[in-house]
């Protein structure tokens, strides 16, 4: 079994439309959108939800108004600037402390040290998970609870489960969409990923956001292949970071132009391949031969660090 | 005024949208200050071009144990929540990529034998960028904990009669870390599905932290109705609607700000500012 993680450091350069697009050209797969507290692929598969699951993260500090004796000691020691003083009174004291739960990491410390036993500490549901049935097989997916933390673990939740899903149905291949960026839900992402795609576009940013995005694969040990989303924005970018991307031993998927019929699909819920013969389908149709043959092969080149950034003259 | 220029989908146009409305507004003679908070990936730099006039590492706490006074009892591994320090066979082990830096182990141990020192996560870098006071936080690769990064990022900045906050994408930690205590969450979307639907998780974030939103819609002709449709029927302000544009596009992939390039696009940003200006958002 074979985990291919779409990702691309910068947001919004097409890797739901990709994976939508790849998922359908590798025949039954298992999906996993990794993009937990923004996931959009479910608006492509229209998945049907066969389990759900409440995810539990840390726990999070609950003052009992009526236990509060308003000695501030909570505040002194929370580091996160969770505990604020406008509570209802008590009959003791005339105003209390309250936790402020979007702010709590869930540390404990203002719990441990409350002279009076006046916190609770439950845990927290930051999330559900589910298990669906797609047009291209199983898919699990996450919602992230409205600003709540813990998504990195989330993650790994959705990775675990579809792997678990792909050993017990013989599937050889889960596809993950993966986050923006580089900090915990991507490192949840990509580790111990077989190989990464990463869609890039040929912008300053998206060039500057690639080598953060591939740096962080060099030092998980997964090799990386490259499309070039929307290659025609900027053509001479668009051959410098291929040419940086190859000399890294990043393998070369293909340039894919800009064509109106990536959004078109994604108003119709369906990915570009299903409903286009146009230059984006033709052009990911390549990509997939070539990441397909690539993760046929038992063990790909890994990417030699992109320690130096080049920068790319306009 | 702190406006906090955010998204739930990546690649709407945050940056775009933050960077130029630091410049028409500094142009205005205003005093701005363009903060990036994206510091995953911080891309204001690109198009600001700033002069970087002083740099500093972002560290963040992590304890160290002094092993002459540790009695190995383990009280500080039993506190932490987050399974960052492990006491085992007379040896206290420290997992810095799981401490949240929450003082707890060096609250708890009875022998007085943990203090905290500074690890470097990230970089921050201030400068200017013309007339623009100019604040980038640059979390280092590897590290899983941008909230630390963001923290110094929103102390480090003086005074301004404007802050712009540039977002990272998403509605979980980082982002609410950007932008807990601004004045206005101006949201920029594209109207596709993808962008409506995360839209609808970034309004339910904002409303959570009860701060007040507006919506910018960028590339609006490229989509269909429903973002208009569902701003209207939860009244929500959209202050700007930008339209597509090749030459924008390639100003952006150049590095170029689309207002100085572009000056239609200078059009649709000076009406924004107006816009922002006279309290248009609720």
């Amino acid at each position: 079994m074979k985990e291919l993680v779409v990702i691309s450091g910068k947001g919004g350069t097409g890797k739901t439309s990709v994976v939508a697009a790849l998922a359908t050209l590798a025949g039954r797969c298992v999906l996993a959108d990794c993009d937990v507290d923004a996931a959009d692929l479910h608006l492509i598969f229209e998945p049907k939800v066969i389990h759900r699951e409440d995810f539990t993260g840390g726990s999070k500090a609950r003052i009992k108004p009526g236990h509060c004796t308003a000695c501030g000691k909570c505040e002194e020691l929370c580091r996160f600037g969770a505990i604020y003083f406008n509570g209802p009174g008590n009959g003791r004291v005339s105003r209390t402390f309250r936790v402020e739960t979007t702010a709590c990491e869930g540390c404990g410390v203002c719990v441990d040290f409350c002279a009076e036993n006046a916190i609770e500490f439950a845990p927290a549901v930051c999330g559900q998970w589910f298990i669906s049935e797609t047009r291209c097989g199983p898919m699990v997916h996450a919602k992230l609870g409205i600003a709540a933390e813990n998504s990195g673990k989330l993650v790994t939740q959705v990775r675990r489960t579809a792997g678990q899903i792909a050993q017990d149905q013989g599937l050889e291949l889960v596809l993950c969409d993966g986050s923006p960026g580089i900090g915990c839900p991507v490192i949840a992402s990509l580790t111990g990923a077989s190989l990464a795609l990463f869609v890039v576009e040929p912008t300053v940013s998206g060039v500057h956001d690639f080598y953060r995005v591939a740096q962080l694969a060099a030092r998980l040990d997964v090799p990386g292949l490259l499309a070039v989303n929307k290659a025609d924005l900027n053509e001479e970018v668009a051959d410098q970071l291929e040419a940086t991307a190859v000399k890294h031993g990043i393998v070369m998927a293909g340039r894919i132009p800009y064509d109106r019929a990536v959004t078109q699909a994604q108003i119709a819920r369906r990915s570009v391949v299903e409903v286009s013969d146009g230059p984006a389908a033709t052009a990911i149709r390549s990509v997939w031969n070539i990441v397909n043959a690539q993760l046929q092969k038992s063990s790909a080149t890994t990417i030699s660090g992109l320690v130096q950034l080049i920068p790319i003259t306009s | 005024m702190k406006i906090a220029v955010a998204s739930g989908k990546g690649g709407t146009g945050k940056t775009t949208v933050a960077t130029n409305l630091a410049q028409m507004a500094a142009a205005d003679g205003r005093a701005v200050a363009y903060l990036d908070c994206d510091v995953e990936e911080p891309n204001g730099h690109l198009f600001l071009k700033p002069t970087i006039t002083r740099q500093q590492s972002i560290n963040k706490l992590l304890p160290l144990v002094d092993l002459d006074r540790c009695t190995f009892c383990g009280r500080c591994s039993q506190v932490c929540r987050y399974g960052a320090i492990a006491c085992v066979n007379k040896q206290v082990l420290i997992f810095a990529e799981l401490c949240h830096s929450c003082g707890g182990c060096l609250l708890a141990c009875p022998a007085g034998a943990i203090r905290e020192v500074p690890k470097p996560i990230g970089e921050l870098r201030l400068g200017t960028a013309g007339p623009i006071q100019f604040i980038e936080g640059r979390l280092n690769v590897g590290e899983a904990m941008s909230p630390p990064a963001i923290r110094a990022v929103k102390a480090a900045s003086t005074k301004a009669d404007l802050m712009i906050l540039d977002c990272p994408p998403g509605t979980s930690c980082p982002v609410i870390e950007s932008v807990r205590g601004s004045d206005l969450v101006l949201l920029v979307t594209e109207p596709t599905p993808f962008g409506l639907h995360d839209l609808k998780l970034a309004v339910e974030m904002v409303r959570a932290l009860k701060l007040p939103l507006a919506v910018v819609v960028n590339r609006c002709d490229i989509g269909d109705d429903q973002v208009r449709q569902y701003c209207l029927s939860q009244r929500i302000s959209i202050l700007a609607e930008i339209a597509d544009d090749w030459a924008v596009a390639k100003a952006y992939s150049r590095g170029q700000l689309a207002c100085v390039a572009v000056p239609s696009f200078a059009d649709h940003i000076r009406a924004l500012l107006k816009r922002l200006q006279n309290g248009a958002a609720r």
